[in-house]
């Protein structure tokens, strides 16, 4: 049986504890958007500003959610800022990949995407051990859905 | 002053193979969703299968009979249980969804016109909120809403007023996040003065206090087999024959029917006019061993038992935690049932149910599917504990010590 330090993870901790990039910016200019657990109430607000050439200049969180929803979106803030959008659609489908063998037999998302990017995840791999907690893959996922559901409202 | 019960909960869970089992001690805590079921609900679903299985009515041959004399007598059970004027009023459904669902099509569109109000209340179950929202887009009726009061009571100061020229009242007995007692009484009588018919959703009162549905004064009443010791898969209605007598049926097929012909059917008799198709009749059977079970126990002594357990409940959590745990739900234990939603220091329900379970304490964590009781709180979830006549004491103090380690797991 999986124990409590597979999901525990000490940096999952720390990013709980310590929230990087927590706050609001002013939206417009800045982007806006809200996300949503339906099942456990636990809510994410993704604040973005894109400079000229397509990066993330400036991210926010907001929301308030448990402790793998609030670290995985700490995480995600630090590790987005300063990427372009192509980079971040790797990084959130590498991210993706490592979580949705589960997802996906849990009828949430959609199939695996068909090719896994090889990028690093680098501090993200920390939240590798919530797989093993079905339940609680939605937390880990939520700041990206809303995070790629941001980035496609820039598109558009 | 020490509150004693009437059972011996130790020796009730040896009837529960799943709480009996020592190798994996459970401190199931999570008996509002569902209940573990006794051996003799197991067994007598097994034997149906393993010896009378064959479907019910029309058949001659002797295991048909005798599966229908099994089903018929579940019937016979669940009135005498609920003490129903007639097995005619006893309809098994699903769950108490499907009974809440049936009542608002069947009834609902029969009786119900645009501008017609129906008075729901700010603690029920989505299961009494969302039938009345379908009906509410397609037929235009008004929901009324009776508010709660500081201390998580319904507040039925304008009680009048909501129901003035409403049509229904439909109301829980028993709140599933409050643990709060509603007065049935009193708002059935206040319905019946204002003309409305009143249903109460007995889903979270049936299977832990006495239940004389004459008594209450409702019209109908919606409860689930799962959360009283029997199986998944069957729920009751029970109904005031007139109000049933009245209302079309619900699903059609086979069962519901007298006559069928090219041009049209006409309706088999009350209950099984509303039982189209082939019934869960292991369920049903399983839900009759369940009720004689409870009997055999006494719902009285079961009530007493979980207020005492109750009782232990607030005292302990409060004794330990002080201010660092928010029980919501009225503080007399003679107002509530055994269930205890909390907010505990700024730690998550996920969380706190998470670093629970690691110590084999099971309970819930999230809406409970209450999400406009869960605004009014202004929470987005809430950990919820709840106890059955299994639980002991020792529950409660496994549960107390499980949130001391979760508070320490958590500390910065
Ligand atoms: C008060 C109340 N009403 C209705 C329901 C719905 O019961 P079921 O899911 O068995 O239909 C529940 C169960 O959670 C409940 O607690």
């Amino acid at each position: 049986m999986p124990g409590l330090e597979d999901l525990y993870r000490e940096i999952i901790l720390d990013h709980y504890r310590n929230p990087r990039n927590r706050g609001e910016l002013e939206s417009p200019p800045a982007l806006r958007v809200e996300g949503f657990n339906p099942l456990c109430g636990d809510e994410i607000v993704v604040y973005l500003e894109l400079d000229g050439e397509g990066r993330i200049a400036e991210i926010r969180i907001g929301g308030q959610g448990c402790s793998i929803s609030q670290s995985s979106a700490s995480m995600m803030s630090a590790a987005v800022k300063g990427r372009t959008i192509a980079e971040v659609g790797d990084l959130t489908r590498a991210f993706k990949a490592m979580m949705s063998i589960h997802e996906s037999s849990l009828g949430g998302e959609a199939a695996e995407p068909a090719e896994v990017p090889d990028v690093k995840l680098g501090d993200l791999e920390a939240l590798r051990g919530v797989v093993k907690f079905p339940v609680r893959i939605k937390c880990a996922t939520l700041a990206w859905n809303t995070l790629a559901q941001a980035l496609d409202d820039a598109a558009s | 002053m020490a509150v004693t019960s009437p059972l011996d909960a130790a020796a009730i869970r040896a009837d529960f193979p799943l709480l009996a089992d020592s190798e994996r001690p459970l401190v199931y805590l999570d008996s509002a969703a569902t209940s573990q079921k006794p051996a003799v609900v197991l067994d007598a679903m097994d034997t149906y299968y393993r010896t009378i299985n064959a479907n019910v009515h029309r058949g001659v041959y002797r295991i048909a009979e005798q599966a229908t004399n099994e089903l018929e007598g579940a019937r016979e059970k669940v009135r005498r249980f609920i003490n129903a004027a007639s097995c005619a009023e006893v309809i098994f459904t699903r769950n108490a969804t499907e009974s809440l669902n049936l009542l608002v099509q069947s009834w609902g569109r029969t009786n119900l016109r645009p501008g017609d109000a129906v008075v729901l209340s700010h603690m029920e179950h989505h299961a009494n909120i969302v039938p009345w929202h379908m009906l509410a887009a397609e037929r235009g009726i008004e929901l009324r809403w009776i508010p709660l009061t500081e201390d998580d009571r319904l507040d039925l100061t304008d009680l009048d007023t909501l129901l003035d020229g409403a049509k229904v009242l439909s109301v829980t007995a028993m709140s599933n996040v409050l643990g709060t007692i509603t007065p049935v009484r009193t708002l059935t009588d206040a319905a019946r003065a204002a003309g409305a018919i009143s249903i109460i959703d007995g889903c979270q009162s049936v299977p832990h206090s006495t239940t004389d549905v004459q008594a209450l004064g409702a019209d109908f009443v919606a409860f689930s087999g799962h959360k009283m010791c029997g199986p998944t898969g069957v729920g009751v209605l029970w109904g005031r024959r007139e109000l049933l007598e009245a209302m079309p049926p619900f699903i059609g097929g086979g069962e519901m029917i007298r006559e069928v012909r090219l041009d049209g059917f006409t309706c088999n008799e009350l209950p099984w006019k509303f039982e189209a198709g082939t019934p869960a009749i292991a369920e049903i059977i399983g839900l009759g061993a369940a009720v004689d079970y409870l009997e055999g126990i006494g719902m009285d002594a079961i009530r007493a038992h979980e207020r005492m357990l109750t009782d232990h409940a607030l005292r302990t959590l409060e004794a330990r935690f002080g201010t660092d745990i928010v029980i919501h739900g009225p503080a007399d234990p003679d107002q509530r049932g055994g269930v205890f939603s909390f907010a505990f220091r700024d730690l998550h329900p996920h969380d706190i149910s998470q670093i629970l379970d690691e110590r084999g304490v099971c309970v819930r964590a999230g809406h409970h599917c209450a999400k406009p009781l869960m605004r009014l709180m202004g929470v987005g979830a809430t950990a919820r504990a709840s106890v059955y006549l299994y639980n002991t004491t020792e529950d409660i103090d496994a549960l107390a010590d499980a949130l001391e380690a979760a508070g320490a797991f958590f500390a910065f």
